[in-house]
């Protein structure tokens, strides 16, 4: 998941950003050079850089959505590979099931951060997000039907009274033969 | 029961005479039995000819041969005052001649054979005694009044059985008298001997001198005494040797001879004690010793070891640094090869020491504890499970011949008080019940004994009787089990005599009942405890009142084997899964009683009955309640049976008469007043009544599950494993008829089992339906061992739930230690540690170097 992001942004680890979109010097701590006027320059690149902007926001959603579906993939292949693991318990079945269910939890914790390159003002991101929300928890729904299927989620009636102790006897009767 | 029928044969033989009659057929051995002389050759065992005494209505007291004669003479009593004799040719077993006479005043006892020639016995009064000739024409008695030739009078006297050629031995209270028979068939006194214990019989050695041992008891010490039967003034062999007390008195003696190095006569001899055990004494030393009285165990229990307290274990090291030097130069020794055969003697009993299996404290797994085992002879033992030793012994005083206490024997043995809180600081004890008189109404005995130091901590000689112990589920305080004695006059006592025991009583008056199996009746009454004793100031007697009985018809039923769970028997749950998640509920009740009735005509012997008019009934009997829970029959078929009853089964063994084979069948018990807690959310929150206290006069639906399997062994006795938890599946134990204990998975004797189980049923461990049960020779516990005539098998749960702890016991005893699902809970003792650590430190460094290349794997990719 790491890697993959890293891939996402064009390999790129870091950077430095020296456009500065703000218009009052009041924003930055070193007051502007003298003959250093901010609105003249503002307005020779305003329309460059809302093309530009408007391009990134636009490429920025789509990955964005594009990231959102990614975990339906992964949904086909755990079906897949619970089907092929069959319903008992045994090394394989356990792993893929535990599996199955870890991946989707860790997604979902880290739900912010696999949308963060893609925060922008001008994308909603609340759309993919919700995909990606539906999806992992389908995958986990799809793990947690697994373990039930191999018997082991505690569902019924036998799963709880086995641990209870025997209930107690209020009389008590001893005797037998007599000893001879 | 095969040894039974042997024993009685045994107990029958009256007399064998070697007869040395033809050259072709070896001495004949002459048996005595059942009214029936046999004479038998030694060589091939051919009964050579019989002759049968059983119509003569005589009590045949011993069979004479004459030295070089041809005839055989059978005398013995008709009635208590007349005398018979039979000659009987030894040839061909003819009769030649039959004499009989009247003696008005009567006998008493045995006779004894005191020459060739000459019986003598004791009148009815026993104040007399009376010399018989019986080889001459006539009978002729001669009677001479005890004090005619014992000055003073000393009450009534006893004969002892010892052959003496020409002399007897008589005993008075604490005197013995040796009296001589003159050739005219006169009675003189020899000489009289205070606190003699036991005398040999004579036995013959060089040039035709008789000698016979004396066997006194002087303070802590025996005195052996040898003495030559025609010369009483010269002592053959003096010696004295010290006895342990707990030994108690000398019961027998035997003797014989050997030449000594320097060619002179030696003898030894063969001592009987009172606890049973055997001692070989030569030259004043005790040879040997055998614990023969553990072939005689009555009943066992158990006790801890006590825990290892560090502080005392750090002293004794100290104390012990000298020895500890020694060991370690012995051992030293020892792997130099420099060591005698007398110090790897030293070293080899040091390793056993100190080896865990031996160790005198609670072991981590619970597998050492203490056997406590009573005797017949009234002696109580601890033998240690680790290696079988006896660790201390007690000849228990109230369980000995004294003035009040005629013949008293030792009944059972329960835990008395078993400590937990203070485990440390305070000894567990037992509490042996013994009686009397055989009878069972003779006055109780109770003794307390300290398991720790094998010591008597207190003993009651009590007024009432004793006809059941009921060891009840509550303890005092002090962690002193309360025990209801029940007498004769069905009259509960309660034990400890404490008023906290009183009040822990008195707040579950109401709920304690007791119950009488009347075999011979068929008669099974249930009672509650009602009030304090009427007419009487003892505040622990409490009356009881009949509440129910069930009588069955006496012409039909006789009742011929009981079963109820073991007292301390632990059951992990009620519940138990079933194929489909579904559960059934075991219905576990302390209060269940198996009963087994048999036709009275079929209770005996095989072939007395024909298989229509024979049939078993089964019964499984609330005995609270009185209800009859489930009654079964199986027609073609009888006894003996054996039972034994665990959890919510029975499992019981019988002969199928129809069928010509032995049959085990297994009897499941379900409680259907519960199967409809299904709601799992219910469970989840805990709102159900699982586990609340229950009474038994809600009168709980059941349901029984039976089936018959095959079995191919008569069976001695049954158990079934107990683990600490009830968790560990369960084996049957088997005693078999060839004196093995044979281990048989209880998943055998299922009722579900099925022809074809289901894949589901497969899964649960249902095996499928054979007709009989599969005996596999590696499952004998016993292994190649036998435990000879096996009586009885007692099964201790361990600390490790996985394990169980066997004690079989008979003539042998044996001990054991089985997993009956595996040791799931522990390693094998062939587990490589080693191994394992090595795994851990080289995955740790696998780790540990892994980490650093990938650090530096990330710089470096940081870098370009």
């Amino acid at each position: 998941m790491e890697k993959g992001k890293g891939v996402m942004v064009g390999g790129r680890r870091w950077a430095v950003d020296f456009t500065d979109y703000s218009t009052s010097p009041s924003s930055r701590d070193i007051p502007d050079p003298p003959g250093f006027s901010r609105a003249s320059q503002d307005q020779d690149d305003s329309t460059l850089s809302r093309q530009k902007k408007d391009a990134e926001s636009n490429w920025k959603s789509q990955k964005a959505w594009e990231v959102a579906q990614a975990p339906f993939k992964n949904l086909l292949m755990m079906g897949f590979m619970m089907w092929m693991a069959g319903s008992t318990v045994h090394l394989f079945s356990i792993g893929i099931t535990f599996s199955a269910l870890l991946q989707p939890i860790s997604a979902l914790q880290g739900v912010g951060k696999v949308f963060e390159p893609y925060k922008d003002v001008k994308v909603d991101l609340l759309g993919p997000k919700l995909l990606f929300i539906a999806l992992n928890l389908g995958g986990l729904a799809l793990g947690v039907w697994k373990l039930n299927t191999l018997g082991l989620l505690p569902t019924h009636a036998s799963d709880w009274v086995s641990s209870l102790p025997p209930a107690q006897e209020v009389e008590y009767s001893g005797g037998g033969i007599p000893i001879r | 029961m095969s040894l039974g029928p042997m024993m009685q044969w045994m107990q029958s033989i009256l007399h064998w005479v070697n007869v040395n009659l033809k050259a072709n057929k070896g001495n004949v051995i002459l048996v005595f039995s059942k009214g029936c002389l046999h004479a038998v050759s030694s060589i091939d065992g051919e009964v050579l000819w019989e002759k049968d005494l059983s119509a003569e209505s005589i009590e045949v007291q011993q069979i004479i041969r004459p030295l070089g004669s041809d005839m055989i003479y059978a005398v013995g009593f008709v009635g208590s005052s007349q005398f018979d004799a039979y000659q009987i040719n030894a040839k061909n077993g003819e009769l030649v001649k039959h004499k009989s006479a009247d003696f008005p005043d009567g006998f008493y006892g045995d006779l004894l054979l005191v020459s060739s020639d000459i019986l003598v016995s004791l009148d009815a009064t026993r104040t007399s005694l009376v010399t018989i000739d019986f080889q001459k024409g006539e009978i002729i008695f001669k009677k001479t009044h005890v004090s005619d030739i014992v000055d003073e009078s000393f009450g009534t006297a006893v004969l002892l059985p010892s052959e003496l050629s020409g002399m007897f031995a008589v005993r008075f209270n604490t005197l013995l008298v040796f009296i001589k028979v003159t050739i005219e068939g006169k009675l003189e006194v020899v000489d009289k001997i205070t606190n003699a214990a036991a005398v040999s019989d004579a036995l013959s050695f060089s040039e035709g001198q008789q000698a016979f041992a004396l066997v006194e008891h002087v303070d802590r010490k025996i005195l052996l005494t040898m003495k030559l039967v025609h010369d009483w003034n010269s002592d053959l062999l003096k010696e004295s040797i010290a006895m342990d007390l707990q030994r108690g008195m000398v019961q027998k003696v035997f003797i014989n001879t050997y030449i000594r190095t320097d060619r002179s006569q030696g003898f030894r001899a063969l001592i009987v004690m009172e606890d049973h055990s055997l001692l070989l004494l030569q030259q004043g030393e005790i040879v040997w010793s055998r614990e023969e009285g553990l072939a005689s165990v009555i009943d066992v229990t158990t006790s801890e070891l006590p825990v290892e307290k560090k502080g005392i274990l750090v002293v004794k090291v100290e104390q012990s640094l000298f020895e500890w030097l020694k060991g370690h130069v012995l051992k030293l020794k020892g792997t130099l090869m420099l060591a005698g055969p007398e110090d790897i003697a030293a070293i080899q009993g040091m390793r056993l020491k100190s080896s865990e299996k031996s160790k005198m404290t609670r072991d981590h797994n619970g597998f050492w504890k203490l056997l406590i085992v009573l005797t017949k002879a009234g002696k109580l033992y601890a033998l240690h499970t680790g290696d079988g030793r006896v660790v201390w012994s007690l000849l228990l005083p109230s369980l000995r011949e004294s003035g009040s206490c005629k013949r008293p024997t030792g009944l059972s043995v329960y835990q008395w008080q078993v400590p937990h809180h203070h485990a440390m600081d305070e000894n567990p004890s037992v509490l042996v019940v013994g009686r009397c008189r055989p009878n069972w109404d003779a006055p109780v005995a109770l003794s307390f004994v300290d398991t720790y130091t094998g010591k008597e901590l207190k003993s009651m000689g009590l007024i009432h009787s004793c006809a059941q112990v009921i060891p009840l589920p509550f303890t005092d305080s002090t962690e002193q089990r309360l025990h209801l004695l029940i007498d004769a006059e069905k009259h509960a006592h309660l034990y400890p005599r404490t008023s906290e025991a009183i009040g822990i009583l008195q707040h579950e008056f109401s709920n304690i009942y007791w119950y009488s199996v009347e075999a011979d009746n068929g008669i099974i009454r249930g009672h509650v405890l009602t009030s304090n004793c009427i007419g009487m100031v003892d505040e622990y007697c409490f009356t009881s009142r009949e509440l129910w009985s069930i009588v069955f018809p006496s012409e039909s039923e006789k009742i011929i084997a009981t079963a109820t769970r073991k007292l301390n028997e632990v059951v992990h749950t009620q519940a138990k899964a079933i194929a489909d998640q579904d559960v059934m509920y075991k219905y576990i009740s302390k209060n269940l009683l198996f009963v087994a009735t048999s036709a009275p005509k079929a209770s005996g012997e095989f072939g007395m009955a024909q298989p229509e008019e024979s049939c078993l009934v089964v019964y499984l009997i609330d005995t609270v309640t009185g209800r009859i829970l489930h009654r079964m029959t199986h027609h073609g078929s009888q006894g003996p049976v054996h039972a034994v009853l665990s959890e919510n089964w029975v499992v019981y063994h019988y002969f199928n008469l129809r069928a010509h084979r032995y049959e085990m069948s297994v009897m499941e018990i379900y409680d259907q007043s519960w199967v409809d807690n299904k709601d799992v959310w219910k469970l989840v929150v805990g709102k159900h009544n699982l586990t609340s206290p229950i009474s038994l006069y809600s009168r709980p639906a059941v349901v029984t599950k039976s089936q018959s399997y095959f079995f191919t062994h008569s069976v001695k006795a049954i158990a079934v494993t107990s683990t600490a938890k009830g968790i560990t599946s369960k084996q049957l134990l088997i005693g078999t008829i060839g004196d093995q204990v044979l281990a048989l998975d209880k998943r055998y004797l299922d009722p579900r089992r099925s022809l074809d189980p289901t894949q589901a049923e497969k899964e649960e461990g249902i095996i499928p339906l054979t007709d009989s049960l599969p005996i596999i020779p590696q499952s004998y516990v016993t292994h190649a061992l036998n435990v000879e005539g096996l009586r009885g098998i007692v099964t201790l749960p361990a600390k490790l739930e996985s394990t169980t702890l066997v004690f079989a016991y008979g003539v042998d005893i044996f001990f054991t230690r089985i997993a009956p699902s595996r040791t799931y809970d522990s390693l094998t003792e062939d587990f490589s540690y080693a191994l394992l650590l090595l795994t851990i430190v080289a995955l740790i460094a696998a780790i540990f170097v892994t980490w650093i290349m990938s650090e530096r794997k990330e710089l470096q990719e940081k870098w370009t």
